[in-house]
């Protein structure tokens, strides 16, 4: 069972050392990162492995979400069944 | 693997295009209720929506966050109150319509449909009382919605009821005229209506429904909108495919998050309702879209076209990505809770005449419409049979929810605030229908309703 991770906004130090440690915090396993900065503009797609993870996915939501706005970036965590459901036929 | 470019598609429509599942609505039939005891079947009225909807509000709310699409409502269907009242003649029904209101806010809910009665053919135990009780019963409670079908394609149109319908709808306006006159706002007049409907005012769970389902109404006008912005300069054809594609996204949407909820509260799932249902909010518009096909402003010749187009395109799309639709499945068009709409109806470009012509190819009907607080009953009555015609002939749903402004005149506004909207009072043809709407009867049912 996996969930995206995407993160938009203003490049700063730390950003993904932030949400991985929030991520390993809650037992979810990153598998692939993708991540680029682009005139200053900080995006990252990650996909994570949820089956393990040690709190509620709504509580990884929560921090994750909060997290970023501590950051002054758009954090977005959503189960895959969205994007499956919406682009795959 | 999925793609960024998908990811970040979605994402965008969410942010940015107003992308959202306007409803999860359980619909729960009370007929193990009837009671000739009016309080006791309150009671078991009671019991039951609290018992099945309990987690409705906390489910959609969970489910919203998991897969980060916002749900915006959770609300409730019920046997059309009628067919309850039945059982005990000679009490007010209004006490239903009190439970009700008290049940949806025990359980969290905004609205709750089914203060209906279906009188297509004729009135029966029940349903001239409760009629009677619609003004009172939405002036009285907050959430309760209520409507009426009188006519279908199958039984022709009841106009004893239209006359009726006339009279109700003026009183459910003046009873709340020191709000703005929502009594009216809350009340549907149905030809043909749907017994799946997730979306109100018109929601109720039909008699042929099973014991509890759920039905989710998707929307979507700015993401559709907003693709065809992208699309640029390309013929009508690619037009009507690039509103297929979209409208297919929304729906998966909706039908992934329909099927967690029938998962989650253990609970059958009923249809999908392919809908385009706007908001007030800048950028969740229909109109809209009708003016990103091309027209100047929404009213102007051709939006019946568009119109058309759009309502047909969105079904295609949408149909193959549920397993199941229902309720009213196409794009809404009610005046004051889309923006595009109260521009051009401030505008004048949109008329109540051009907005007929248009619901002949939409999903419903005359929606949110403010006429002047003068209009006689006789004329909302014409406005009713009118519309009824249009949907009996065409095999298709129509309805009116006309809110006459106590007290004002056109060119005035009314303001609902919330999901509501607001919008200016429309100028209607003063000519008296009266005589014809005195005759009572049945229009008598057309030869589209003979397929046997």
């Amino acid at each position: 069972m996996n969930a995206v991770i995407t993160v938009l906004g203003k490049d700063n130090v730390g950003i993904l050392a932030n949400v991985s440690n929030e991520c390993a915090q809650a037992g979810a396993n990153i598998i692939e990162v993708t991540q680029s900065v682009l005139q200053g503009m900080f995006a990252m797609i990650m996909f994570v492995d949820i089956s393990a993870c040690t709190v509620p996915f709504s509580e990884l939501v929560d921090k994750l979400t909060a997290k970023g706005e501590d950051m002054g970036v758009k954090i977005h965590v959503m189960h895959e069944d969205i994007f499956n459901a919406m682009h795959k036929i | 693997m999925i793609n960024s470019h998908d990811i970040l598609e979605t994402i965008n429509m969410i942010d940015n295009e107003n992308l959202d599942v306007r409803t999860i609505t359980m619909g729960i039939s009370l007929l193990d209720c009837i009671d000739d005891d009016i309080d006791k079947a309150c009671d078991k009225v009671y019991d039951k929506i609290c018992r099945y909807a309990k987690d409705l509000v906390k489910t959609g709310e969970n489910i919203s966050k998991d897969y980060g699409i916002p749900i915006i409502h959770k609300r409730i269907a019920v046997t059309p109150i009628a067919m309850l009242a039945a059982a005990c003649p000679t009490k007010n029904p209004v006490k239903f319509a009190k439970t009700l209101d008290k049940a949806a806010a025990e359980v969290g809910v905004n609205f709750v449909g089914g203060y209906s009665a279906l009188v297509h053919k004729g009135f029966a135990q029940g349903d001239y009382a409760l009629i009677e009780s619609i003004p009172e019963a939405l002036a009285s409670t907050e959430c309760v919605c209520s409507s009426v079908n009188i006519g279908s394609t199958k039984a022709g149109i009841n106009m004893d009821a239209v006359a009726k319908m006339g009279r109700v709808i003026r009183k459910s306006a003046e009873l709340t005229a020191d709000r703005d006159c929502i009594g009216a706002a809350k009340l549907v007049v149905f030809c043909n209506a749907p017994e799946d409907n997730p979306f109100m005012a018109g929601a109720f769970h039909g008699p042929g429904e099973p014991d509890c389902v759920i039905n989710v109404g998707v929307s979507g006008p700015g993401v559709v909108r907003a693709a065809l912005a992208k699309a640029g300069d390309c013929n009508i054809t690619e037009v009507a495919d690039i509103v297929k594609k979209t409208a297919f996204k929304i729906t998966r949407a909706g039908m992934l998050v329909a099927r967690e909820a029938s998962k989650r509260l253990s609970v059958p799932f009923g249809i999908v309702d392919l809908s385009l249902a706007p908001t007030p909010a800048i950028g969740d518009s229909v109109a809209y879209i009708l003016e990103e096909m091309g027209l100047e402003q929404c009213g102007a010749h051709g939006t019946t076209a568009c119109l058309a187009l759009l309502n047909d395109a969105v079904k295609k799309g949408g149909v193959m990505a549920s397993s199941h639709v229902g309720g009213l499945s196409g794009a809404f068009i009610p005046v004051t809770e889309d923006a595009g709409m109260i521009e051009a109806a401030r505008s004048k470009a949109l008329t109540l005449t051009k907005l007929e012509a248009m619901t002949a190819v939409c999903s419903v009907g005359l929606d949110m419409i403010a006429i002047p607080g003068d209009t006689p009953a006789d004329i909302i009555s014409g406005i009713i049979a009118d519309e009824a015609a249009i949907g009996m002939v065409n095999s298709k749903t129509t309805a009116v929810r006309l809110i006459p402004a106590i007290g004002r005149q056109a060119g005035e506004e009314l303001n609902f605030g919330g999901l509501l909207g607001k919008g200016p009072i429309m100028d209607i043809n003063p000519k008296s229908p009266s005589k014809f709407i005195a005759r009572g009867g049945r229009i008598p049912a057309p030869m589209q309703s003979l397929k046997n």
